[in-house]
């Protein structure tokens, strides 16, 4: 097992499967949101069901998540690390031929992730952030939480960012842990696409319709 | 074709480098590159000074020998194609080249364009034997191979070790190489037994010798003189999760004990 997470290729397979794990989180969540959409009653129900209902299940899912996010960072951390250390001394000039935006935005787009995840919760889970947080008003605190203009465009820059993040990570995790058929259009491209696509699109509508005056 | 070299220079291992400028004059377009600086070298010998150093061998671009960062790019800007098979008229009258080493801890400059590349020598003895019989060849059809697999060994096989994908990786990476060498044998019956082995062994001397990981940016496979996919990638990163996870073929590394 040491020498597992010592290798960079265990490092990766690490980060394969993390990312994978907060794949799915991501999905789930995104649709979960969407009940907002429906009504303040259902929203709040919902609200209600995760915080009470089921807070076993809930306390599961977050040390899950947690754990994967530790893990994902420290490789990443660590990998970065190796990266640096194996082109001590740069090229004068190198072009980047193939390699997508995206790609190159992992380090950078992660570490502005892991900001927005920590501000999120201590806005909407925790309230500790939020102006006006009850508990027992998800749809309000949403509502609330979204009428501020630069809440909102911080949301949506970390949706800009979910969405390059996801579309190289979903691929890239895939072929991480060696799930990938050799293809010239290969499937996990595909599938990181409408990944990319769906889930910052569905979070988004939630701050876009507050802005927008279109839920009030 | 008159042409403005910009090329590293540096006297030793140890000796610091610089960038330094050199006219190429009265260059044909259908000289290959290394015919290009073997001219501005004789030009460099006729003055008295020290011509650039850079390897070289075949020269058809089969050996892997050569290879050197050109305007930005491993082996310049022509796809599937080594420096000393990419020509003259693939640049323009007038233009400034830019000419470096590979850069990356694991391949040390050692003179001018000539790095040290024995790093890749010892990730391909960390992989070891096959066991293939020796003595008279044996007969050609006596182990049934699927085309599409001998396809896969031959497409990664096609290797030459030049380099190219660690220079051109962000990461200064040596996955598609490694790659390369361990989905080559392992797409076949004979690298059946030492499958397992092999993946963990060339993984471990990848690392050892200070190559960065992968990120999967696909730099490599562009570079790649002969087209190697990121697909072998994949292959590398299975065959050593299948091997961490069944301990296969360890007894037999430390010798059956």
């Amino acid at each position: 097992m040491l020498s597992f997470w010592q290798s960079s290729v265990g490092k990766k397979a690490a980060m394969g499967l993390t990312g994978l794990i907060v794949v799915g989180f991501v999905l789930v969540h995104m649709a979960g949101n969407l009940q907002f959409f429906v009504g303040p009653s259902k929203f709040n129900e919902y609200s209600h069901l995760l915080r009470h209902t089921l807070i076993e299940l809930t306390w599961i899912v977050r040390l899950v998540l947690l754990a994967a996010i530790a893990v994902h960072i420290t490789a990443a951390w660590q990998l970065t690390q190796r990266a640096k250390a194996a082109r001590p001394v740069g090229y004068e000039r190198r072009d980047a031929q193939v390699s997508t935006y995206a790609s190159r935005a992992m380090r950078w787009g992660g570490v502005y992730l892991l900001v927005f995840i920590v501000y999120h919760i201590l806005h909407f889970t925790t309230g500790t952030l939020h102006p006006a947080y009850d508990e027992a008003q998800a749809y309000g605190n949403v509502v609330i939480g979204f009428s501020s203009l630069w809440v909102s465009l911080f949301y949506l820059g970390a949706m800009a960012l979910l969405s390059l993040h996801l579309y190289h990570g979903t691929w890239a995790c895939l072929r991480s842990l060696g799930l990938a058929k050799p293809s010239s259009n290969p499937l996990e491209r595909r599938i990181a696409l409408i990944v990319a696509i769906v889930v910052p699109a569905g979070f988004s509508l939630l701050p876009l319709s507050v802005l927008l005056g279109i839920v009030r | 074709m008159n042409l403005t070299l910009r090329v590293w220079r540096q006297a030793g291992p140890a000796a610091a480098g610089a960038m330094r400028e050199y006219r190429a004059e009265g260059i044909s377009p259908d000289m290959s590159f290394l015919e290009m600086l073997d001219v501005v070298n004789e030009g460099l010998i006729a003055k008295g000074d020290e011509p650039i150093a850079f390897d070289h061998d075949c020269r058809e671009g089969i050996c892997g020998m050569c290879g050197m960062m050109i305007n930005g790019a491993a082996h310049g800007p022509q796809r599937l194609t080594t420096a000393c098979q990419l020509h003259m008229r693939s640049f323009s009258d007038g233009e400034t080249i830019t000419i470096e080493p590979w850069r990356a801890t694991a391949f040390p400059v050692l003179k001018d364009l000539v790095v040290d590349r024995s790093a890749f020598d010892r990730i391909i003895q960390a992989g070891g034997f096959i066991s293939a019989p020796t003595g008279s060849a044996v007969d050609g059809n006596a182990i049934p191979i699927p085309k599409l697999d001998a396809d896969d060994a031959m497409d990664a096989a096609a290797c030459i070790g030049c380099g190219a994908c660690v220079a051109a990786c962000p990461n200064a990476s040596a996955s598609l190489f490694t790659a390369a060498k361990i989905s080559h044998l392992g797409s076949l019956p004979q690298g059946q037994p030492e499958r397992s082995r092999r993946a963990l062994a060339m993984v471990a001397q990848m690392d050892l010798e200070s190559f960065g990981g992968c990120s999967l940016f696909g730099e490599c496979m562009e570079a790649c003189p002969k087209g190697i996919s990121i697909d072998t990638i994949n292959t590398m990163h299975r065959d050593f999760l299948f091997a961490s996870a069944t301990k296969r073929d360890v007894k037999e590394w430390s010798g059956g004990a």
